[in-house]
């Protein structure tokens, strides 16, 4: 379900680095040996075999990350992002794998155009990608692709993203013919006759600066809907962005109840408030907006809780021209390949709020298993999928250090705490600093 | 859960020499208001003599950019600025480069080679005054951006009302209307807030944004609450809003039954007052419109002066509010 451009596997070893793995329960300064791009042996004093040596000393080594939610905006707006530049990006924010949502221009809708993507990311892609392919035929909401033919040819998983499916009964019958295709569903949740032409969350902030409102319960009312289809038909799903309180505890009772129900949020859900807004900024302007702050407290627990198992960057590249505009004008959408473990590094883990296990975990293992991936693991015999972390770093983020094709990140000018050194991926060295 | 520290504190690059600018009520002082009115009475003294022309702004230049439609703004902006002595200059979005696609951006940059001391701008969308002002060298007057601010509107409503009570000070408002979609009613919120008046909302439920009490109002959905007010401040029912079956009021005509201002409704000496342009029999009386305690002609001759006030702070010394970028804060 992953593709990459060629190269040949590694042999390496990584000496001294703090070694993390939430998973196994690792977390010890040791020696890693990859071996033809698998992972052969952990310990102290490792021979190196006359293997590139990357030191790691002072630094963090863990499992890659994996990010479910990004847009490549190929075909179609291959000015906002390609898949060369997208999975060059995601290899220096550190992940080893990237999904694809499918709402580009056009649709990927059917197993000639995902063909296509394929193709495309066998040559150039710098790092592994998976597409998901549109629920519905030009994400229209009306007719059901060809799901099981989309699977087969290498479809990750279904989503309309960006867009939800307004039907109540053609969702059901997504979730029904889902189970054939063998492949998650992963939902947008708005009930747009709630949102329209919302382009702010709905509270105080949005009175005042009079922006149209696009309520918590718009986003909610829709995640309770597709959790009670979804306990209905005993499928299971996947619920993108989540950004509301209502929503978060809509999910943990769905899940309670034995749902079989995954979530993600963004780092920029987890980082800002609707009081971000205030600066008219239009790169804090997405979809689902930034809430109030008890939402976020609530999206945090929810994180760390396990209640929301995957974090999502929502990477939505935009052309800066059509970000150069009053905030209403602007298109919904923020990038964040690059951004999102120094972001949640800085706002969450630095000052204790999270664990730096608990957002390794939600950044590598938990998306990776929401979509039925391989998680990255540092173990004797899996692929090495590795990332080196420099937790001391502090730098500030520039506008020339992107290697997506747009610049419309939140964080521009921002300093933050936590760099990428090294991202290993499927046994080859994609990024080093 | 331990306390979440703010970013984005420093996401602006190092501002320059702040300009000064008048882009919202939020971003002036009391201060900032008494010494605006104070002027502005002294140009309205200055207006009863023979020759209303003065020196002052000499050889500056004025610019208008209006895209939304505009009788009583951009007429009192630009007789401000001629009164004044400033060459003015007004471009209209229709019959511009506006209507071949120009960007906001690329309009005001151009405004800007021609080294403008201020330029003037109404435009539909909230945000568009702070693009221009940082892309251009001008001082930047906010004549409405979208649903957000229209702070000279304020500040002529002020002084209006404070040359009919001689006072801001306690008084009591009632803002009476289509509160979700109004400008005016956000800038007249923030700025009686600044000078000590009471504010309460009335309107149907649909039209009463949610959370706005949070700017230091009351709101209510009866319509008799008006009765306690001294002023009525009756906005314009907006009739391009309520298309699209939005369903915000059944009809107009429900509307008002229900909330409007009719001469039963408000008590003898009350005040009224409205922004203009009025929808006769539908948010207001003609009876109570027409009446002598209707301030509406007043406001309109508030409108020049108090926007003479603004030409003359912004080119003259006093701090008239600086800021572009808010400051973010997150709890």
């Amino acid at each position: 379900m992953l593709f990459a451009g060629p190269a040949a596997k590694e042999n390496l070893v990584v000496r001294g680095a703090r070694v993390v793995d939430p998973v196994g329960g690792v977390d010890a300064v040791l020696d890693v040996r990859v071996d033809d791009g698998v992972i052969a042996a952990l310990g102290t004093e490792l021979d190196t075999n006359s293997h590139r040596v990357l030191e790691g000393e002072g630094l963090v080594l863990a499992p890659a990350f994996v990010d479910p939610h990004v847009h490549l905006r190929t075909p179609g707006r291959e000015d906002e992002e390609t898949i060369a530049s997208g999975t060059a990006a995601a290899a220096a924010g550190g992940y080893c794998a990237i999904l694809a949502m499918p709402n580009t221009e056009p649709v990927v809708d059917s197993a000639a155009t995902l063909g296509a993507l394929i193709e495309t990311a066998r040559a150039e892609a710098e790092s592994p990608v998976g597409f998901l392919a549109a629920i519905t035929k030009e994400q229209r909401g009306t007719e059901l692709t060809e799901m099981a033919e989309l699977a087969e040819a290498g479809a990750a998983g279904f989503s309309d993203d960006g867009m939800p499916v307004a039907s109540p009964g053609l969702m059901r019958r997504a979730l029904q013919y889902g189970a054939v295709a063998g492949r998650r569903i992963a939902l947008h949740c708005e009930e747009t006759t709630l949102s329209r032409e919302g382009q702010m969350h709905e509270g105080a902030v949005s009175a005042e600066l009079g922006f149209t409102g696009y309520p918590s319960v718009a986003e909610s009312l829709m995640v309770e809907r597709d959790l009670a289809l979804a306990a209905y038909e005993r499928q299971p799903l996947h619920l993108l962005h989540l950004s509301a309180w209502e929503s978060v505890q809509a999910l943990r009772r769905a899940r309670a109840d034995g749902v079989s129900a995954t979530a993600e949020v963004t780092p920029h859900h987890l980082c800002l408030t609707d009081e971000a807004v205030r600066s008219l900024d239009p790169n804090v302007k997405m979809n689902p907006p930034l809430r109030a702050a008890s939402d976020r407290t609530a999206l945090v627990e929810a994180l760390k809780d396990g209640t929301i198992t995957a974090i999502a960057t929502d990477h939505a590249p935009h052309a800066r021209h059509e970000k150069e505009v009053p905030f209403e004008a602007a298109p919904f959408g923020v990038t964040g390949l690059e951004t999102a473990f120094a972001a949640l590094y800085t706002q969450l883990v630095e000052p204790g709020i999270v664990p730096l296990g608990t957002l390794l975990e939600r950044m590598s293992a938990g998306p990776a298993q929401a979509y039925g991936l391989d998680e990255p693991r540092i173990a004797v015999g899996k692929p090495a999928n590795l990332v080196l972390l420099d937790l001391k770093a502090s730098y500030r983020i520039a506008e020339e250090s992107f290697r997506s094709r747009s610049v419309n990140s939140w964080l521009l000018d921002q300093t933050v705490k936590g760099a990428v050194r090294t991202t290993i991926a499927a046994g080859r060295v994609v990024f080093s600093a | 859960m331990a306390e979440i520290r703010v970013m984005r504190e420093d996401l602006r690059p190092p501002a320059p020499p702040p300009k000064r600018h008048f882009i919202s009520i939020k971003d002036v002082t009391r201060e900032d208001v008494e010494r605006l009115l104070a002027t502005a009475r002294t140009f309205e003294r200055s207006l009863e003599r023979e020759v209303k022309k003065l020196p002052t702004l000499k050889g500056r230049l004025v610019i208008n950019v209006f895209y939304e439609s505009s009788t009583r703004t951009s007429s009192s902006f630009e007789l401000a600025a001629k009164r004044l002595s400033a060459d003015t200059m007004s471009i209209k979005s229709s019959g511009s480069s506006v209507d071949k696609g120009e960007s906001l951006k690329d309009t005001a940059i151009t405004l800007g080679a021609y080294d403008p001391d201020v330029i003037v701008i109404r435009h539909p969308q909230i945000g568009a005054p702070q693009l221009v002002a940082r892309v251009t060298e001008a001082h930047v007057v906010n004549a409405g951006d979208g649903k957000h601010q229209h702070p000279t509107q304020a500040l002529l409503d002020l002084y209006t009302m404070r040359e009919a009570f001689g006072r801001l000070e306690g008084l009591h408002v009632a803002i009476v209307g289509d509160v979700l979609h109004s400008r005016v009613a956000r800038s007249l919120i923030q700025a009686l807030g600044l000078t000590g008046a009471q504010v309460t909302l009335v309107a149907p439920p649909a039209l009463l944004p949610r959370g706005i009490e949070a700017m230091g109002c009351e709101t209510t959905i009866d319509i008799g609450a008006i009765a306690a007010a001294d002023v009525v401040y009756v906005l314009r029912m907006q009739r391009e809003r309520m298309q699209e079956a939005a369903n915000y009021v059944p009809s107009l005509r429900e509307y008002a039954a229900r909330w409007g201002v009719t001469p039963e409704r408000v008590r003898p000496g009350q005040k009224v007052m409205h922004p203009g342009p009025m929808n006769r029999g539908v948010e207001i009386d003609p009876r109570v419109a027409d009446h002598a305690d209707a301030l509406i002609e007043t406001q309109v001759r508030a409108g020049l002066v108090t926007r003479m006030a603004v030409l003359y702070d912004l080119l003259t010394s006093g701090p008239v509010g600086v800021k572009t970028e808010s400051v973010l804060e997150v709890a």
